[in-house]
């Protein structure tokens, strides 16, 4: 049985192959862009021909993200807290949060240990508190979003900067660059604001030991260290956080086909 | 337009000074309203608030100096964050509860999340 | 009035003094520095009543700021600085005035030189600065009553305005008009996040909407925003707004609609009239005068 996991961002589609014994037979990503049906089209086009299929071979598809809307309508939608939660309980045992932070928004679910989830908070319509965040940043501070992590765990300490809003912090990024301070340091104070932020959400949710963390600012080095500093205690990324919402949400849906 | 101005120094027993600590922003409002006239500056918001995100402060009113509490100004942009310690949305702050004057009201309204 | 400097967008870098006033050295001077994150304002008075006054630019020293606008607002009168008796210092850099007796918060400060502006009908006071948005309503002295003060967030702001007229290449000081250019009032756009708002409208402008349409429906998102900071506070007419946004015809009208009430006319500050921007600098310097007053019957 194939099935098909997407994930409509508010900034890049996703798409995940599973085979029948939910194996990852292919992956691909692009960029929503303004022709998001476009992308949606050309994503799960790829992911296909990668695994040597065709739509004809498709069993399931699930979709999740938020724009489910697009989706084709043979599609089966999962919110995305639950294909969170299935994704992080899949890959690691005892996970009880899992904290996501993608372009747009992030948030933090509990589940219990059947991968069910019982509690979320999220942080959506600021840009203050996701990935567009750093982004922002990273473009004030004329240096790539990739290269940003790691220049910014060379700092000892962190400057100051106003986190509580993307225009004000990109002022003042500007202003702290023409005062000649140091780029790891501004980088890191980017970080650190950011890990405050998306702690604050897990510490509403209780805290376990167990923290997953999934989406794309995942990948961060930058983030992920000062969360982990934030936090005290040690954080477990998959290999591939972005595509966490498409597994969970195919995960979800292939195991509700098998039941038929 | 423009006439003589006189001060006022006469304080109108009525007359209420609110304020509100916080912010809106794109996910709702968040706020701690602190009103001045019943805060008597007893101070057990300050030592009950987990964050210590209240003080004692010098406020100008009425051409006087007085101690009332306030919300330490680095915290008034992260309401939303500093105040979770409560869980504000499940029942009422600390600083709400301890004040004996009822001078302390929290208003935190998220917009509704997309269906 | 000496113009200075006028590209600058958000208000003419000036000084002026009211004609037909006098000061001899009788007269009790005070004054009202008030430093903002973008601009700085002093008044000075004499016996109370508004005599001079300056608006600049704050620069990226605070101190040095404060000395130049009170410099400049004593420019071409007969009062030194060493006349005057008290003098308040508020605004954003407040604690930076090294030759203020005092520094009271802004709010205060507001209500009380809006009042004097206006007079006592106004109950309401709407300050749209740089970098944040007061709502305050105040009693018929322009005592503080309510107020919340939003620094946290760039919607609504100035800042706010100044990402977009920069992302649709479009002059600030014409944007006001340019979003009343259109046959039918558009939604406001989703997010009121400055962020999201541009990712928005690019998108708006590429599904084929004119520059004038997609400024109307931010400026509408931005008065909704200012609207519900009033709500939260209160309206009580009359309402005023403060601060640079009040002269962006686009905001006030549509805040007017979000309302339901007309806002009190702005003053011909070009003409001799009291500028609501120096409404700040205005009250520190009625307080100055009463807290020199209270120091001498002490």
């Amino acid at each position: 049985m194939i099935t098909v996991g997407l994930d409509i961002g508010t900034q890049s589609v996703k798409a995940i192959v599973l085979n029948d014994d939910d194996k990852i037979l292919a992956r691909a990503q692009t960029f929503s862009g303004f022709d998001p049906a476009k992308a949606i089209q050309d994503v799960i086009e790829q992911t296909l021909k990668t695994a040597g299929i065709t739509q004809a071979d498709i069993n399931a598809f699930a979709v999740t993200g938020s724009s489910v809307e697009l989706a084709p309508s043979n599609a089966t939608t999962v919110s995305m807290m639950s294909a969170d939660a299935k994704t992080a309980t899949t890959l690691f045992s005892k996970v009880q949060t899992i904290i996501d932070v993608g372009a747009e928004e992030a948030r933090a679910v509990k589940c219990d240990e059947r991968g069910i989830m019982t509690d979320f908070v999220v942080n959506e319509r600021c840009a203050a508190g996701a990935g567009t965040f750093i982004e922002a940043m990273a473009r004030a501070l004329e240096i790539k979003m990739e290269d940003m992590g790691t220049l910014s765990i060379k700092a000892e300490r962190a400057s100051s900067i106003n986190a509580s809003c993307v225009i004000f912090g990109e002022s003042d990024v500007v202003s702290l660059i023409h005062k000649q301070e140091p780029k790891h340091e501004i980088a890191r104070a980017v970080y650190d604001a950011m890990a405050d932020r998306v702690s604050s959400m897990v510490h509403r949710l209780g805290i376990n030991p167990e923290i997953v963390l999934l989406g794309g600012v995942a990948k961060d080095i930058g983030f992920v260290t000062s969360l982990k500093r934030k936090l005290g205690v040690d954080i477990l990324i998959p290999e591939f956080p972005e595509y966490a919402g498409a597994l969970g949400a195919a995960l979800i849906v292939a195991a509700k086909e098998r039941v038929r | 337009m423009q006439k003589l101005y006189m001060i006022n120094h006469k304080l109108n027993k009525d007359d209420k000074m609110i304020t509100y600590y916080g912010y809106t922003d794109g996910s709702g409002e968040y706020y701690v309203v602190i009103d001045s006239d019943k805060c008597t500056g007893c101070e057990k918001c300050v030592k009950q608030c987990p964050k210590t995100a209240l003080q004692m402060e010098m406020t100008f009113i009425d051409l006087e100096d007085k101690p009332l509490a306030v919300v330490k100004k680095e915290y008034c942009n992260k309401i939303k964050y500093i105040c979770t310690e409560c869980k504000p949305e499940k029942n009422p702050p600390l600083c709400v509860l301890s004040c004996p004057t009822k001078a302390i009201k929290y208003v935190s309204t998220p917009i509704e999340m997309k269906s | 009035m000496t113009a200075q400097n006028s590209d600058c967008w958000r208000w003419q870098e000036y000084h002026r003094v009211m004609p037909g006033k006098s000061y001899t050295s009788n007269d009790v001077a005070t004054a009202g520095i008030d430093v903002g994150s973008v601009g700085s304002k002093a008044a000075v008075l004499v016996n109370g009543e508004i005599y001079s006054w300056g608006i600049t630019r704050t620069g990226s020293n605070s101190p040095e700021s404060a000395t130049k606008v009170l410099d400049w607002a004593l420019k071409d009168t007969d009062i030194k600085q060493s006349d005057i008796k008290y003098i308040v210092g508020t605004g954003y850099g407040r604690v930076n005035v090294p030759m203020a007796n005092k520094a009271l918060t802004e709010i205060a400060c507001h209500a009380k030189g809006a009042n004097y502006i206006w007079g006592s009908q106004v109950h309401t006071v709407l300050d749209v600065g740089g970098q944040d948005i007061k709502a305050i309503r105040c009693d018929d002295t322009g005592r503080v009553t309510s107020f919340l003060m939003n620094d946290k967030c760039a919607a609504g702001t100035g800042r706010g305005m100044e990402v977009f007229a920069d992302l649709l290449k479009i002059p600030i000081e014409e944007i006001g008009e340019i979003s009343l250019k259109i046959d039918e009032e558009p939604p406001a756009v989703s997010c009121t996040c400055v962020a999201f708002a541009k990712t928005e409208a690019v998108g708006l402008l590429r599904k084929g909407w004119s520059k004038e349409k997609v400024i109307a429906a931010y400026t509408k998102a931005m008065a909704v925003r200012m609207s519900t900071l009033i709500n939260r506070v209160g309206l009580e007419p009359a309402l005023v707004i403060t601060g640079g946004q009040s002269k962006n015809i686009g905001i006030v009208s549509r805040v007017e609609t979000a309302l339901g009430v007309k806002c009190l006319p702005t003053p011909n500050w070009r003409e001799n009239e009291l500028d609501p921007m120096i409404a700040g600098a205005l009250g520190a310097g009625i307080f100055a005068k009463a807290l020199y007053d209270k120091s001498q019957t002490q």
